[in-house]
């Protein structure tokens, strides 16, 4: 019997690489690319999610809110690597040890 | 062709269209006139809100979904947009005269207020969630923009960093809630989805759940309730003092208003599952806020424990989803904007010649100095603390009558108890005004438009008492519409491709 890939798997990898992308952001203690990059990933586990209903659902609208979402998620990476240029610039770091000048 | 796009077939969004043309324009103007474009920009800003609020006004309203069931232009959406027409205005008020003050004249600025809020004015109206996750990225986008704005500033740039990473998180979770509500029901638009969620049992509708609470809690940052309020505190402190007035006064109603609209609509059948996940917020907000709240040093700081705070009374009118407890949530957000608006333009005249000062400590003395200020901050902070006769009172009063009524007592005490802690930091303030030894007063000349809006909030806040119930009709017909119940809608009948 052929191994079939169904819905239920698809679920799992999103879930699985959303879980990652949340983690990504909180335990890394590095570097803010790497956030961006988790964030990133937490997105395209969405994209996954979407598509996936998409074609179980056998309904379009699922691959379109993808388009949109992939859309956005540029607009996104470019303000934020935007907005750590900026601390780059008045830092003159971007580990995330080093974002800590707020407290209290 | 009966749906062709005619402009008088648009008339509801003439509002919104309005407004995105505004932007487009302004950033036409600015690129070519440059940073010294940033004053008339400021006064067009004005001069556009006040045309918007004409068109909102004129706006033909009904339930009827817009544009395929993306948008609704209803008496809740134009209520609320009134008051973040309003609240806009007033933003741009106070940042002009601070831009130039301290020397960072830029002509995004203006754009970049209205940008947000015409994002804002469409979460307000989304019908469909992907209007809705649209609407809020275009505000949410620009915000991480205003928020890193003064970019010389560390502080601005980690304000900027913190809110963007934690914002592109909660707009991941409410992504991830809205894929396992697509998922488990096959619909996007609000109404079906209502009607398929009352609907649904069994696994699906553990599924759908979990969807919503995934939303929920991304929505939970927007509007900064606890635990999801992190991001509050650091972001008020570090982005540039206009920017945290604005932050304060409009992104949270616009994001309280949609996820209203959200449980209303097509939560409404999950209403054991949500209740419950409101309260615990609304609880975890008042209580966190009040004693977080009395060890804060920097007055912007404290204004974002303040705001976290008020979220948490504001949310308990939303536990009972009736109509007078809606109603006591949007009188108490707005007597509380009033007060924020006059207690921010105080702030902003805290300066000495472009240098600002934000700790309470700043405040010693300015009963002597500033003798006329520091009544004003007096009785704004009496108001906030809800002491009466001021206007503050009357906000916390009809909240806690409501949560009496519905014989939710604890609810009720927390708040009163909570209410009481609060109180010492707000009169912590009036002390160090009043009995601290002063220091060197601070720059003359606070503008016309600061001493305005000085004057309107403390006038209302002393005055308030004389026609207690004066914004109670505004929202009571903005929570009634909310909880009507829309006529049967044929949204399905529209095809988008003839």
């Amino acid at each position: 019997m052929p191994f079939e890939v169904g819905i239920l798997h698809y679920l799992t990898l999103s879930s699985l690489l959303f879980t990652i992308g949340v983690f990504g952001i909180f335990l890394n203690r590095k570097n803010v690319i790497i956030i961006l990059m988790s964030i990133e990933l937490m997105l395209l586990a969405v994209n996954i999610n979407f598509v996936a209903f998409s074609a179980y659902l056998q309904d379009i609208s699922g691959q379109i809110f993808t388009m949109f979402i992939l859309t956005v998620a540029a607009a996104e990476a470019a303000i934020g690597l935007a907005i750590l240029v900026i601390f780059f610039r008045s830092k003159g770091t971007i580990t995330v040890e080093d974002i800590s000048t707020l407290k209290g | 062709m009966n749906n062709m796009l005619t402009l008088t077939a648009l008339q509801p969004l003439w509002a919104e269209l309005f407004m995105a043309m505004m932007v487009m324009g302004f950033l036409i103007f600015g690129v070519f006139k440059g940073d010294q474009s940033t004053r008339l920009l400021t006064f067009l800003g004005i001069l556009g809100l006040f045309f918007v609020s004409v068109l909102l006004m004129n706006a033909p309203l009904g339930k009827e979904p817009l544009l395929g069931g993306m948008l609704v232009q209803d008496v809740f959406g134009r209520n609320v947009k009134l008051i973040l027409v309003v609240a806009l205005a007033v933003s741009y008020m106070l940042s002009l005269k601070y831009l130039y003050d301290t020397g960072f004249v830029k002509f995004e600025f203006p754009i970049l207020i209205l940008l947000a809020g015409l994002g804002m004015f469409l979460m307000v109206s989304a019908h469909h969630l992907l209007s809705f996750y649209m609407a809020l990225e275009l505000q949410s986008l620009s915000l991480y923009i205003l928020a890193a704005f003064h970019r010389n500033s560390a502080k601005s740039a980690e304000a900027g960093i913190k809110y963007f990473i934690l914002g592109a998180l909660s707009s991941g979770l409410i992504l991830f809630g809205i894929s396992l509500l697509y998922g488990f029901t096959g619909v996007l638009d609000y109404t079906q989805l209502g009607q398929i969620i009352a609907e649904l049992e069994g696994i699906e509708k553990t599924g759908v759940v979990f969807g919503m609470m995934f939303l929920m809690a991304g929505l939970a940052f927007k509007i900064s309730a606890v635990p999801f309020h992190m991001w509050t505190p650091d972001v008020y402190e570090g982005a540039s003092l206009p920017v945290t007035a604005f932050f304060a006064l409009a992104p949270k109603l616009a994001a309280l208003a949609l996820l209203l609209r959200l449980l209303v609509g097509p939560f409404e059948a999950l209403v054991t599952d949500w209740q419950m996940v409101i309260m615990f917020l609304s609880v975890m907000s008042m209580v966190w806020a009040a004693f977080a709240g009395l060890v804060q040093k920097n007055l912007k700081r404290l204004m974002a424990y303040s705001s976290i705070g008020n979220m948490g009374y504001a949310l308990l009118g939303v536990v009972m989803l009736t109509t007078e407890g809606v109603t006591a949530t949007f009188f108490y957000l707005m007597l509380y904007l009033i007060m924020v608006a006059g207690v921010f333009a105080v702030m902003l005249c805290m300066q000495r010649d472009g240098v600002v000062f934000k700790q309470i400590e700043d405040l010693a003395g300015l009963s002597k100095n500033h003798p006329k200020l520091a009544y004003a901050m007096a009785l704004l902070m009496f108001s906030m603390s809800g002491i009466p006769p001021l206007s503050g009172f009357f906000g916390k009063m009809i909240v806690f009558q409501e949560v009496v009524a519905q014989e939710m007592y604890v609810l009720a005490l927390v708040g009163v108890l909570t209410s009481v802690v609060a109180a010492y930091y707000y009169l912590r303030i009036i002390k160090v005004m009043f009995f601290d030894a002063p220091d060197m007063p601070y720059s003359k000349g606070f503008g016309v438009f600061r001493n305005g809006v000085i004057i309107v909030s403390v006038l209302f806040a002393v005055f308030y008492v004389l026609r207690p119930d004066a914004l109670l009709p505004f929202a009571r017909t903005t929570a009634t519409d909310l909880l009507t119940p829309p006529a049967i809608i044929q949204t399905h009948d529209i095809q988008l491709d003839n």
